[in-house]
């Protein structure tokens, strides 16, 4: 059987009936069988379709990371790794450095965790373990309502809604109680750094919330059981016996919402302010990584400021792929049975 | 488990304390307020999506193209057609290769090191930012035509729903019984036309779940269109022309210094959310019954 040389697993399909088992008048029906059966060329080459479109998906990230190398060598042979310690960003005498991008990616993605986490585990604690049951559905349902809104739309409400009420409201308080702190000074224009972390936020929550949901459904139910037996408390309960034994998938949660935050693009272009600068404080406009390529790649004019703008993405890319990986790691410590620190 | 052992034997002392009464009420209405926290931001973008958009759809505002900017009236009606178009286009590219790969990790590829890797591979995938995928479609369409194009933005699109079908048609797949399988086997019925005819068919539903999935995932997407598709303020059906996009004009407007965009970018957003939410509402509806419960 070609298919399983070819690594097919178990099954084969229905083989020939070898010729002289349908001897004499041996019926119409064996003839069907004989020639049902007799589709291995078929098989086979449905086989090699499968596995192509399999393959290709192989392919893709294979060519994603030849795009990114190649298109990105020319400025990579120009700065090296001083590119991104280089903090200006200077198209017109050609000299690139992605250090205020590298800034501004961290800082608004660190921002939105601090913001997010919190919320995020809340809600999931509240809908797994403390709504009543027929609440648990609509509420997963609407948070995760939260996801299916486009980036687009989000920076859109941002702009016309969120950055005046930072602006008028909360810009101005946090400048008079926080403003020692050095982290919010300076004029409140509403668009900065702090609406991008805002917005971040409340586009990772469901990620977050989601796989915090999903790994602590996978505590066992005898352990929180046990725990009440103890004569805990519903929170003690929750504290002890769930969120501790799901830490390793919540953190993969976080870090996966971390994943999404680095690479979102349109609504942190839209309140971020587009700034190449490095400021302290979180009232400043800023730009990320995402932003730059999205703002100048279709008017990049030079093959070194295109190369420069590529070499940025690929920067990108192995941060968020080794983000995604190390989270998918820890999500599935957690979801695979095998408790958190593997003490089974 | 030891740890918890330990853990728990603090609570030994019979009566719950005082303190221990409060922590527990505090941190359950720390839990509510957390709720209340994130669905206040969902209800303002949807209350301010209605509220700003509604009173701009109008009929011209879905047949008619862009006027200039600063002149009252146009609409977007090359830009919903751009969207379907571009997405149209994605999906002659990504629905049929995400389906084969679906099929490959569950019909062969099960518990194969080769199965292993297309299914890491394409969870990898779903996590590259999506701007990152326009840089690919831009190295790969628009520098070999010479211009941005419908194509090239389909293309964009399609990268992104592949994982997303690949997986969703894994899962649906093997939700279909062995015994299926093995009964078509028994009748004499080929490896191929079982899988196509048999397994595939069973299982329609759930693909079609995780296209729709996909379908709502990308219809929004802005950054992979920027410099793929472009945008366009007329009318474009040629595949290798700049197309406008619902997505790419709300972000047009919305940072444009018009009122008069702004008002048609609320409008757009509108139409947008309305397509999403009723495609992601279909698919709740279809996974909430029977045999599609494991989806999700």
């Amino acid at each position: 059987m070609a298919n399983r040389a070819l690594g097919a697993p178990r099954l084969t399909g229905p083989q020939p009936l070898p010729k002289e088992a349908v001897a004499g008048e041996a019926n119409a029906k064996a003839e069907v069988l004989i020639h049902a059966g007799d589709s291995r060329h078929a098989d086979a080459a449905f086989y090699y379709v499968i596995l192509a479109c399999g393959l290709s998906v192989l392919a893709l990230v294979g060519l994603i990371v030849y795009q990114l190398i190649t298109k990105s060598s020319l400025s990579w042979h120009a700065f090296g790794w001083k590119f991104f310690f280089l903090s200006d960003w200077d198209p017109v005498n050609d000299h690139y450095g992605a250090l205020p991008f590298v800034y501004g990616t961290i800082v608004s993605s660190i921002l939105a965790l601090l913001i997010a986490v919190p919320l995020a585990v809340g809600v999931a604690v509240f809908i797994t373990e403390m709504s009543p049951r027929w609440l648990r559905g609509p509420l997963a349902f609407t948070t995760e309502l939260l996801a299916a809104i486009p980036s687009v739309i989000y920076g859109l409400w941002a702009i016309f809604v969120l950055v005046p009420l930072l602006r008028q409201y909360l810009q101005p308080w946090l400048a008079k109680y926080l403003g020692w702190t050095g982290l919010f000074e300076g004029p409140p224009f509403g668009i900065g750094m702090l609406a991008a972390g805002i917005i971040l936020a409340i586009m990772v929550i469901p990620i977050i919330s989601s796989i915090t949901r999903e790994v602590m459904t996978a505590v066992p139910q005898q352990q929180r059981e046990a725990v009440l037996a103890l004569g805990a408390t519903r929170w003690e309960m929750i504290r002890t016996g769930v969120l501790r034994n799901a830490r390793a998938g919540i953190m993969g949660g976080i870090i996966l919402g971390l994943g999404r935050a680095l690479g979102e693009t349109m609504a942190v272009t839209m309140v971020i302010g587009n700034r190449p600068e490095i400021a302290k404080s979180l009232f400043a406009p800023g730009y990320t990584m995402a932003s730059v390529i999205a703002n100048e790649f279709s008017e990049a004019t030079g093959d070194l400021y295109l190369s420069a703008l590529v070499e940025v993405g690929l920067a990108l890319f192995l941060v968020t792929i080794i983000v995604n990986i190390v989270a998918q790691l820890l999500v599935w410590t957690v979801t695979r049975g095998t408790p958190a620190r593997g003490n089974a | 488990m030891p740890e918890n052992v330990t853990v728990t034997s603090d609570f030994a002392a019979a009566p719950i304390s005082l303190w221990r009464r409060a922590v527990n009420s505090l941190a359950t209405g720390a839990a509510a307020g957390a709720v209340f926290l994130v669905l206040l931001p969902l209800a303002a973008v949807f209350g301010y999506l209605v509220y700003r958009g509604i009173g701009s759809i109008n009929w011209d505002f879905l047949t008619k193209i862009p006027k200039p900017p600063g002149e009252a009236g146009g609409g977007m009606a090359n830009a919903i057609a751009g969207s379907v178009y571009i997405l149209l286009i994605a999906s002659t590219f990504g629905v049929p290769l995400g389906i084969g790969a679906g099929i490959y990790l569950s019909e062969y590829g099960r518990g194969t090191r080769l199965g292993n890797l297309i299914r890491f591979t394409a969870d990898v995938l779903n996590g590259v930012p999506s701007i990152i995928v326009g840089i690919v479609a831009y190295g790969l369409v628009v520098l070999s035509q010479g211009h941005f194009s419908a194509l090239a933005g389909g293309v964009a699109l399609a990268i992104m729903m592949v994982p997303t079908i690949t997986r969703t048609t894994e899962e649906m797949l093997l939700l279909v019984p062995q015994i299926v399988r093995e009964a078509a086997y028994g009748l004499g019925v080929s490896r191929w036309r079982t899988t196509l005819s048999i397994t595939l068919r069973t299982a329609t539903s759930g693909v079609i779940t995780g296209v729709m999935l996909a379908f709502a995932r990308v219809a929004g997407e802005t950054a992979p269109l920027l410099f793929t598709a472009f945008g366009n303020q007329y009318w474009n059906w040629k595949l290798e022309q700049p197309t406008a996009a619902l997505s790419l004009q709300i972000f047009t407007y919305a940072i444009s210094p018009f009122d008069e965009w702004h008002r048609q970018a609320w409008a757009g957003a509108l139409i947008l959310i309305v397509l999403i939410v009723a495609s992601v509402g279909a698919v709740r509806l279809v996974t909430s019954r029977g045999m599609l419960k494991g989806a999700n």
